[in-house]
C-alpha cells in the first residue's frame, strides 16, 4: 500500500512541498562536517598555546585557511537546511512561516560571510 | 478527497514515553543550540581578523567562568548531535532499524556523547595547568 495520494505520486513533493533534494544535501552537509568538525577541534587541542601570534599563524597556512572556510561554509548551510525543518514542523501560519525563513537564511549568509571574510583576511595577510 | 487508509500518525495522548523520543528531540535541541553557537565561532574568527587588541578581548571573553559554562555545553551539545547524527546516518542506510537495535544505538549515542564532553575538557585543563 502506498501511503502517498495518487496528487502526490505525480508531483513527487512530499509535506515541505519540495523533492528529495533537501533531505539528501542535509545528509551530504551532515557527512563533510563529521570530517571538519573533529578537524577543528583536535586542531586547536593540538595548537596548545592560543595567544594571538601562534592562532593567526595556524589560520594562514593554506591548508588551515581552505579547511576553515569549508568549515564555516557546510556548518551554515547544514544549520540552515537543519533550521528551515524546525520552523517548518512549528510554524504553520504561512506568512510567520516565510518570514521566519527569510529572516534566517539572511542570518545564515551574512554570518557566513563575515566568517569567510574574516578567513581570508588572516590567510591572505590582511589582519592588522 | 483520499479515501485510502492510512496509518495515524503518532497519536501522543496512547503513545507510551520512551527513552528514544527524548533523544531524538535532544537531537533537535542540540542543532538548534548549535546554530546558535555558531555565532561564536564567528565571533571567534573576525577577532583574530580584527588584530591583536580584538583578539585578547575575545579570549578574556571566552576565559570568563560564565563562557566557560556555556562552552562546556555547547561541546555536549555538539558531541551528541555529532553521536547521533552518526546514528542517523547509519538508520539512513537502512541499519540499526530494529527497536532493540536503536535502543542500542541511543545508549552508546549518550555515552559517547558524555565521555568526549568529558575527555575534551580534562585534556584543556590538563594543557591549561601545564
Ligand atoms: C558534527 C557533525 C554533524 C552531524 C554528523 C550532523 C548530523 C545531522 C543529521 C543527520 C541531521 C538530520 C536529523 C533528522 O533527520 O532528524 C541533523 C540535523 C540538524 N543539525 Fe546537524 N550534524 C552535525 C553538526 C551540526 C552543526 C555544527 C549544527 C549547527 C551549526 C547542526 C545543526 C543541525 C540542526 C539545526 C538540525 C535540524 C534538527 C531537526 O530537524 O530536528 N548540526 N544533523
Amino acid at each position: 500500500m502506498s501511503l502517498r495520494s495518487p496528487i502526490g505520486r505525480v508531483l513527487g513533493l512530499g509535506a515541505a512541498h519540495e523533492g528529495v533534494s533537501h533531505w539528501w544535501t542535509q545528509r551530504v552537509s551532515a557527512v563533510a562536517l563529521l570530517g571538519l568538525g573533529p578537524w577543528l577541534l583536535i586542531s586547536l587541542l593540538v595548537l596548545g598555546a592560543h595567544d594571538y601570534a601562534t592562532v593567526v599563524q595556524w589560520a594562514a597556512r593554506p591548508w588551515n585557511a581552505v579547511l576553515l572556510v569549508l568549515t564555516v561554509a557546510t556548518l551554515f548551510y547544514h544549520s540552515y537546511l537543519g533550521v528551515q525543518v524546525v520552523v517548518e514542523d512549528y510554524v504553520s501560519h504561512k506568512g510567520a512561516k516565510v518570514a521566519a525563513l527569510l529572516t534566517l537564511k539572511f542570518l545564515h549568509v551574512v554570518l557566513a560571510a563575515i566568517a569567510i571574510f574574516a578567513v581570508l583576511r588572516v590567510a591572505l595577510g590582511a589582519a592588522p | 478527497m483520499a479515501t485510502h487508509e492510512r496509518p495515524l500518525s503518532p497519536h501522543l495522548q496512547v503513545y507510551r514515553w520512551q527513552y528514544t523520543m527524548a533523544l531524538s528531540i535532544l537531537h533537535r535541541i542540540t542543532g538548534v543550540t548549535l546554530s546558535v553557537g555558531a555565532l561564536l565561532l564567528v565571533y571567534w574568527l573576525s577577532a583574530i581578523a580584527a588584530g591583536a587588541a580584538a583578539y585578547e578581548r575575545a579570549a578574556a571573553f571566552f576565559a570568563h567562568p560564565l563562557m566557560r559554562v556555556l562552552l562546556v555545553a555547547f561541546s555536549f551539545c555538539f558531541f551528541y548531535h555529532f553521536a547521533n547524527g552518526v546514528r542517523h546516518l547509519v538508520w539512513d542506510l537502512g541499519i540499526g532499524l530494529e527497536r532493540r537495535q536503536a535502543r542500542l544505538s541511543g545508549r552508546v549515542a549518550i555515552s559517547v556523547a558524555v565521555a568526549l564532553t568529558i575527555a575534551f575538557w580534562l585534556v584543556v585543563s590538563l594543557r591549561d595547568a601545564s
